[in-house]
């Protein structure tokens, strides 16, 4: 046995289950900040003084906050969409491919149609990424549940195409003539989502947190919702109960891959103004670890989408001042989900045992 | 389409070959993801494990290169070193699936993410900017057999590890079918409660399973950069991972129908890179990278006939409890 007292550390465990849910993430959180800090370390570079140029570079000022902001809305509004796909054990791994997907669906409307008016363009944009997304992972369920292909593999799969299809689209198909890489016209002025007060925010990031409310309700206080979730704690015994669970399965999939697909547009909408092949920095795997942290709560999501956020957005002022590899924000996130799944599982176990 | 070249002899020898070549680090992860499988334990974390087993494999074979020049010896230890680097990764995956009985699909999508930032952090941090390499390990014509034509050049003009992988395949099966360990770990995927009424250890025989499975992996991840590549870059493994992961399914948890599944996963990468090579321009490059994947899918489509899953793939075992 590699943990031979175990049994004895779960009783001491089991008198603070009460705040287990608090507190265990905490100290997840604390153990990979120490990990990371030693990682740090062991570079030559100073772990403390690193931690400092991270809070500063993420909460330092208004400007750092709007980054902070900016970078956790795709954040949020794919892992919103994984919170219901995961509630419903529905292990959908293909965010990132729903996000292109999405993005390349929403660009050819805005690039079809360049001389809309805004009120109609914007909402036409963020459809098609919605239904750009949903299809995408509607083609996984389809393969899952006709063709019986294990659903981990089959998202996984079409995230590697849906990247490799926008890549060849902007490079053929929608590339602009006039340019030399390979991207897409600049979209019109029209179809750029408009910003909010004079700030560097858009109107996405509030859409973002009215889908916080959205999602809440749908799970907790709708039908469909207490489906989804039922199908997701004992399939056989939702399926005993009259719901049909392919149809919950095919319906949490494609939510989830329309918030992701809207996260796309919203992101090309904004950040870019035109398609390439490369807008992600892997938003769609990130926030899996963001659903996952935010325990699959629509709040919890959102805190661990600022958390990530400003881990990622402080890394960058890291990478700056102190030349240690953005990378390093990567490691601490993973640690962070890692420690907190080990101690929500030894939490569940105090409980049970 | 410059067909009469692709057609020829010498354009399928030489494909069949490299698809050979390239098979090896995917059958080498399918190979330990059998073995893991067979014990109850679905290990999504290979990715990972390929990619912390390959800078592993690279970093210390690149270290021991421009120390002593002693090419053949990094290269060798370089490999020890990914097998190990992907057991480590593996102790964490039964630490916690087995000891503290997390979600196993969360945890290994989640020994993925961390692999990958892991691996990126330190390469930057160790290399930079500056793309190094490494000798590796030569191939290795087999005497008398590599004479035979066609088939000496496609099957026996290797590089060692080749070789080894292949002889890899009956291994396991003996170990898996033929003998006592091969049988305990079954018993333990099948139905630990009673495997461990029967006096076996369910949870050495577990971490012994992932352990072992994860070093095959990681194995399978320094071949890739240090007999193959001779580089490490971000995310060098391309999903070789999953497409591992996948093609267990299509292997039906037996070794010898993973060598068809590493095999059909060689040759279309291989195509791929030598359509590319041609230069032909009538099939977009990007419809070429997708080849590998969309095979993979294609492959999964056809419900093969045959074994089943391990019956406890997938549940942690609580004992005293049914």
């Amino acid at each position: 046995m590699l943990f031979p007292n175990l049994q004895s550390k779960l009783q001491t465990l089991k008198s603070l289950h009460s705040l287990s849910f608090i507190l265990y993430p905490v100290i997840g959180a604390l153990l990979a900040l120490a990990i990371g800090g030693l990682l740090i370390w062991f570079t030559g570079k100073d772990p403390l003084q690193a931690y400092q140029v991270m809070v500063s570079g993420a909460f330092g000022g208004s400007r750092q906050v709007t980054e902070t902001i900016l970078k956790a809305t795709p954040l949020l509004i794919i892992g919103l969409g994984l919170t219901v796909a995961f509630r419903s054990r529905v292990w959908n791994i293909g965010a990132e491919g729903q996000y292109y997907w999405g993005a390349l669906c929403g660009s050819v409307i805005a690039l079809a149609l360049p001389d809309l008016s805004p009120w109609l363009l914007i909402p036409a944009m963020l459809a098609g990424g919605i239904l750009g997304g949903a299809l995408w992972s509607g083609l996984a369920g389809f393969l899952h549940l006709q063709r019986g292909i294990n659903l981990i593999i089959v998202t996984l799969m079409l995230n590697y195409i849906a990247i490799l299809l926008v890549q060849f689209a902007v490079r053929v198909p929608l590339r602009d003539p006039d340019g030399f890489l390979p991207e897409s016209a600049q979209f019109s002025d029209f179809a750029q989502i408009p910003r909010l007060f004079g700030t560097r925010l858009h109107a996405g990031v509030l859409l973002a947190l009215v889908l916080v409310g959205i999602i809440y309700i749908l799970l907790w206080r709708t039908p469909l919702g207490f489906q989804l979730r039922a199908v997701g704690s004992r399939a056989s015994v939702a399926r005993y109960a009259g719901i049909n669970v392919n149809r919950s399965i095919l319906i949490a999939l494609m939510m989830s891959g329309g918030l992701a697909g809207l996260a796309g547009i919203i992101e090309v909408s904004y950040s870019f103004t035109r398609l390439k092949g490369n807008i992600s920095a892997g938003y769609g795997f990130t926030a899996i670890l963001v659903a996952l942290l935010g325990q699959l709560r629509p709040v919890g999501v959102l805190i661990a989408a600022l958390l990530f956020s400003a881990l990622t957005i402080g890394a960058e002022s890291l990478e700056i001042t102190l030349q240690i590899p953005v990378a390093v924000a990567q490691v601490i996130q993973a640690l962070v989900v890692l420690f907190v799944l080990a101690g929500d599982a030894l939490a569940r176990q105090t409980e049970s045992g | 389409m410059p067909w009469d070249q692709i057609l020829s002899w010498t354009f399928l020898i030489a494909l069949l070959a490299a698809g050979i070549r390239l098979a090896v680090p995917v059958l080498l992860a399918i190979l330990g993801e059998i073995i893991t499988e067979r014990a109850g334990i679905l290990n999504l974390g290979l990715e990972g494990i390929m990619l912390v087993g390959g800078l592993a494999g690279f970093a210390v074979a690149y270290g021991i290169e421009s120390a002593t020049n002693l090419r053949l010896a990094a290269a060798w230890l370089g490999l020890v070193a990914g097998a190990i680097a992907g057991a480590l990764m593996g102790l964490m995956m039964a630490v916690l699936t087995v000891s503290f009985k997390a979600d196993q699909v969360v945890a290994g999508v989640t020994l993925v993410l961390f692999g990958q930032g892991l691996t990126n952090y330190l390469y930057r941090q160790q290399f930079g900017l500056t793309t190094a390499r490494v000798t590796g390990l030569p191939d290795q014509p087999l005497p008398w057999l590599a004479q035979i034509p066609v088939l000496g050049e496609v099957l026996f003009t290797h590089n060692p590890m080749v070789y080894i992988s292949v002889l890899l395949v009956p291994l396991c099966w003996f170990f898996l079918f033929r003998t006592t360990w091969g049988l305990q770990i079954r018993a333990v995927g099948e139905n630990p409660a009673a495997a461990d009424t029967s006096g076996i250890n369910v949870t050495t025989t577990r971490y012994i399973a992932i352990l072992l499975g994860a070093a095959l992996a990681g194995l399978g991840g320094a071949v890739l950069t240090v007999v193959q590549l001779h580089l490490f870059r971000e995310g060098v493994t391309a999903g070789r991972g999953w497409i591992a992961v996948a093609l267990v399914f299509f292997s039906r948890w037996y070794p010898v129908r993973a060598l068809w599944g590493a095999l059909l996963f060689g040759v279309a990468d291989a195509l791929q890179y030598r359509i590319q090579a041609l230069g032909t321009r009538e099939i977009p490059y990007e419809f070429l990278l997708m080849l590998p994947y969309l095979l993979t899918l294609l492959v999964l489509l056809r419900k093969s006939k045959g074994g089943e899953a391990p019956a406890a793939l997938g549940t942690p075992y609580f004992k005293g409890r049914r």
